[in-house]
């Protein structure tokens, strides 16, 4: 009675054709998501470093700039600091806070609050505290470094940092501002109140946290009193639905308004249907190829030429990428500063065979580790056969993400697939981790950085580029700065990116101005509205 | 699966009187179940920490520096030799403290009380409709050996041991919930009730039923139904295979050709005196079906969005969130034993020869 795959995907396939029976709607004021929200581990802005967990403080909180929404192309904007001033020597960022407004608990918000939750961010030194760090900061020097007189908030600097690169950083979600008075009224011991504020919200931001069950739910409620104006939807329910088929069905009967983690062939089944619609944003995640200098193979100039054009880029794209990734051959994702939009490699056998027969390589075997994500696992094959048409072997071990990301930061995985999201809306988060690698001995454990994983000794001069773009004080020359640095690192360098991600989120008609915050930030849910 | 069933032949023991007795049988369960509980600790501390995933990573972040990284490490007490861990491990837990699970953030007792009332009231449906329908399906399928009747519970069966339940519980959803809209999507409750119920029990059907709310009830009604269903089915396959099987051991007895040859009709002789001959192995049965249930279905939970206990302990494994895999294993540990611990109070109750 086992019925053949063919017989499976033929009845599921004549069902689905069928159009649901009931259309049920959710409350005109009411947005339910269906997402998978099982990473978030946390709610402390200081400590959250999920996708799931940042699209939650992002709404929970405000930070002393934000982007807009709706147009984030504008880049950060005034939020809780309403000016701001940079001292003539580029040391001192002075920030002048917006008058009149209020936590969710009623607290005024001070520039005390801002220093203090810039400060724990630095003393606590959880994952995500090297963006604020990366300015000199240390648990020792942070109090005398930010401080606070009246509406005044002075953040002192050991270099002089480009502004833009330090209110970029200040827009990021663990430079949240959060209400002093509350958390350390739930203090425990020393620990600045991160285990309360890990399940429970101390913002001012749109909405307030109503119940976060892990695995489960998240349900924020509208902040009625909030000071950019109350948002439209007064509750919002995320649920977490693993499978694109459920959210799909979900979608289908009308019981959730956004579903955010369909499978291409799902997007191709509801595209028919008048009832949905999709938004399609450029994500900053980028999809590279890592080829591990320490392998004596990836190690050679004319294989690393080589790969670049072993990869099927339209091809997958095409395929099994469709609507989920698109080619993009730099390491700063488009809607960056100094983003680089053109793809200098396409898929050509022919063009690696020459290169290889030229340098007089005539075949070699590389093991590598893959994570066991499908996209991952498919992107590894069909590189596999590529691979093979020019007389290279790739074995290919299958892994859980724990294993694989253990072995990456050991160095151990010669060709690795898989994402790098940036941290903060700034090109350095990119720059400083694809083309940046100070030391590159085995005991220098830098391991945070792309470079150093895969053994990649950055040139002197790259290095000093990229030290040099965080203090150009110019905006259009650091922009030309990360160009010609990504134009370099595509001609030389051996970590090789492939794709940017899309995100494409099914939704009702009538849901107006969804975002999930395009490559720069978490999604926001204020601006959201529902019509008729 | 019976811990104290065995009756040791040796040297008569003095008379005692039956309170002494009971003590004494009561302070054997309370140390086997003890021991089991360490036995069972032990295993799974020793298979969380030798496998290939580091904790430490996923509450560091991937970013982490190699300072960061080690601070994380010591705080988090694995710096330790495993002997020091277990121990403190095992010396909060009779403090009652079952540590702060790293994948949620929260303390794993709660986290725990959440999920298990999940799972429990899942499984018991589950298994409720796998007996109601299983036993009488593998009674008649044994009275009625080789004819379209037995066939038919044979196919049943074999779909319930063959289909992949990932592909049944999608197949359930789109065409009950998609397209017929007879039951309730995902999760265990329409948006519209979440949170209107306190939550008492945990078990969603009986919170609502206590507190009086009857569309809640009908609401969370048919969010279970269809994955109790799902897992009735399964629980069914076994039930009905092993209920027929013992039915056909006891139909060729001789005791019962005497009942057939003193003229009995046959539904006395099935269901009267067969029947009663495979309750006991029929209890044991069932408990270990219902065991299995209550170890949580990963992939059901996953299909139907249900907070179980199966995807958390799953979760918590491959994230190396230990705290949270040795709280999970502790419970189902305890519903093995207490379940092992009912069936053997069962087996005294129904057969006569034990009294």
């Amino acid at each position: 009675m086992t019925l053949s795959f063919s017989a499976r995907a033929l009845l599921l396939a004549s069902a689905l054709a069928l159009a649901p029976a009931a259309y049920a709607e959710t409350p005109a004021d009411t947005l339910v998501v269906a997402a998978q929200i099982d990473d978030i581990i946390s709610l402390d802005p200081a400590q959250s470093f999920e996708f799931s967990g940042n699209d939650v403080t992002q709404n929970l909180y405000d930070r002393l700039v934000d982007f807009d929404a709706l147009d984030l192309s504008k880049g950060y904007q005034p939020s809780l600091a309403e000016s701001w001033q940079m001292s003539e020597d580029g040391l001192t960022l002075t920030l002048t806070m917006r008058e009149g407004v209020t936590f969710q608990s009623g607290n005024p918000v001070r520039a005390e609050d801002a220093a203090w939750s810039l400060q724990r961010v630095v003393k606590l030194n959880k994952a995500p505290a090297f963006i604020l760090t990366q300015f000199g900061f240390t648990p020792e020097n942070v109090d005398q470094m930010i401080t606070a007189e009246g509406r005044t908030l002075t953040i002192r600097l050991d270099k002089p940092y480009a502004q833009s690169f330090v209110l970029n950083c200040l827009a990021a979600s663990n430079a949240a501002v959060i209400d002093k008075e509350t958390a350390m009224a739930n203090a425990q011991g020393d620990d600045l109140g991160n285990t309360w504020l890990s399940t429970n919200g101390a913002g001012s931001g749109p909405y307030s946290l109503a119940a976060w069950r892990p695995n489960e739910v998240v349900q924020l409620v509208a902040n009625e009193t909030y000071w950019g104006g109350a948002p439209a939807m007064k509750r919002v329910i995320v649920r977490n639905v693993q499978e694109s088929s459920a959210q799909r069905l979900q979608l289908e009967a009308g019981d959730i308004d956004v579903a955010r983690n369909l499978t291409p062939t799902d997007v191709d089944a509801l595209a028919g249907n008048p009832e949905i619609k999709f938004s399609e944003e450029l994500k900053g995640r980028i999809l590279y190829m890592g080829l591990n200098q320490k392998d004596p193979l990836l190690s050679q100039p004319p294989v690393i030429e080589a790969m670049k054009y072993l990869v099927d880029y339209a091809g997958m794209e095409a395929s099994f990428l469709k609507g989920q990734w698109k080619t993009h051959q730099a390491f700063l994702p488009e809607g960056y500063l100094g983003a680089l939009e053109e793809n200098p490699w396409t898929y050509d056998i022919e063009k690696a065979r020459q290169i290889l027969t030229d340098a007089g390589i005539n075949g070699g075997t590389v093991t590598t580790k893959v994570r066991d994500i499908r996209e991952y696992l498919d992107v590894a094959q069909s590189l596999q056969n590529a691979m093979a048409q020019v007389g290279l072997t790739l074995e290919i071990e299958q892994m859980t993400g724990a294993q694989v990301l253990d072995a990456y930061r050991a160095r151990q995985v010669p060709i690795f697939l898989g994402e790098w999201g940036p941290d903060y809306a700034d090109p350095q988060t990119n720059a400083g981790t694809f083309a940046y690698n100070p030391n590159n001995a085995d005991d220098a454990g830098l391991t945070g950085i792309l470079a150093w994983r895969n053994a990649y000794a950055v040139p002197a001069d790259m290095n000093a580029t990229v030290e040099a773009a965080v203090v150009e004080q110019d905006t259009e020359k650091r922009r030309q700065m990360y160009v010609d640095l990504q134009k370099r690192y595509q001609a030389e360098a051996p970590i090789i990116p492939l794709f940017q991600r899309v995100a494409r989120d099914g939704m009702q008609a009538n849901v107006q101005n969804w975002s999930t915050g395009g490559s720069v930030i978490s999604a926001p849910y204020k601006q959201v509205t529902k019509g008729e | 699966m019976s811990l104290n069933t065995a009756q040791v032949p040796g040297p008569q023991p003095r008379p005692r009187s039956p309170a002494w007795r009971r003590l004494r049988g009561a302070g054997g369960v309370l140390l086997s179940l003890v021991l089991t509980m360490l036995g069972l600790l032990l295993v799974t501390f020793i298979i969380g920490r030798v496998m290939p995933i580091d904790p430490v990573l996923k509450v560091v972040g991937e970013r982490a520096t190699q300072a960061q990284y080690e601070a994380a490490r010591q705080a988090m007490g694995l710096d330790q030799p495993l002997i020091v861990q277990f121990l403190t491990y095992i010396g909060d837990v009779l403090r009652g403290d079952f540590g702060r699970s790293i994948s949620t953030g929260h303390p794993v007792a709660e986290d725990l009380r959440r999920v298990f009332p999940a799972t429990l009231e899942l499984a018991s449906l589950g298994t409720l409709i796998g007996v109601v329908i299983g036993v009488p399906l593998g009674v008649v399928a044994a009275a009625n050996r080789g004819r379209w009747i037995d066939q038919v519970a044979r196919v049943v069966a074999l779909v319930g041991y063959s289909v992949p339940i990932f592909w049944l519980g999608l197949m359930g959803l789109l065409v009950f919930y998609g397209i017929l809209g007879w039951v309730g999507g995902p999760g265990r409750q329409g948006i519209l009730f979440d949170g209107m119920v306190d939550t008492r029990t945990g078990l969603m059907l009986l919170d609502t039923a206590l507190a009086g709310d009857w569309p809640a009830f009908r609401d969370a009604f048919s969010h279970i139904i269809l994955p109790a269903s799902l897992l009735g089915y399964f629980s069914l396959a076994y039930i009905s295979r092993m209920t027929r099987s013992f039915m056909l051991e006891q139909l060729s007895a001789e005791y019962i050709t005497t009942a057939r040859v003193k003229g009995l009709p046959e539904w006395r002789v099935v269901w009267g005196h067969a029947f009663r001959n495979i309750a006991i192995p029929l209890t044991t049965v069932i408990a270990l079906s219902f065991g299995s249930l209550l170890e949580g279905s990963v992939l059901t939970e996953i299909i139907f969005s249900w907070p179980g206990i199966g995807s958390y302990i799953t979760k918590a494994l491959l994230a190396g969130d230990m705290n949270a895999v040795l709280g999970g294993t502790v419970v189902v540990g305890t519903c093995f034993v207490v379940l092992n611990l009912l069936s053997d109070i069962l087996y005294r109750v129904l057969d006569p020869r034990s009294k």
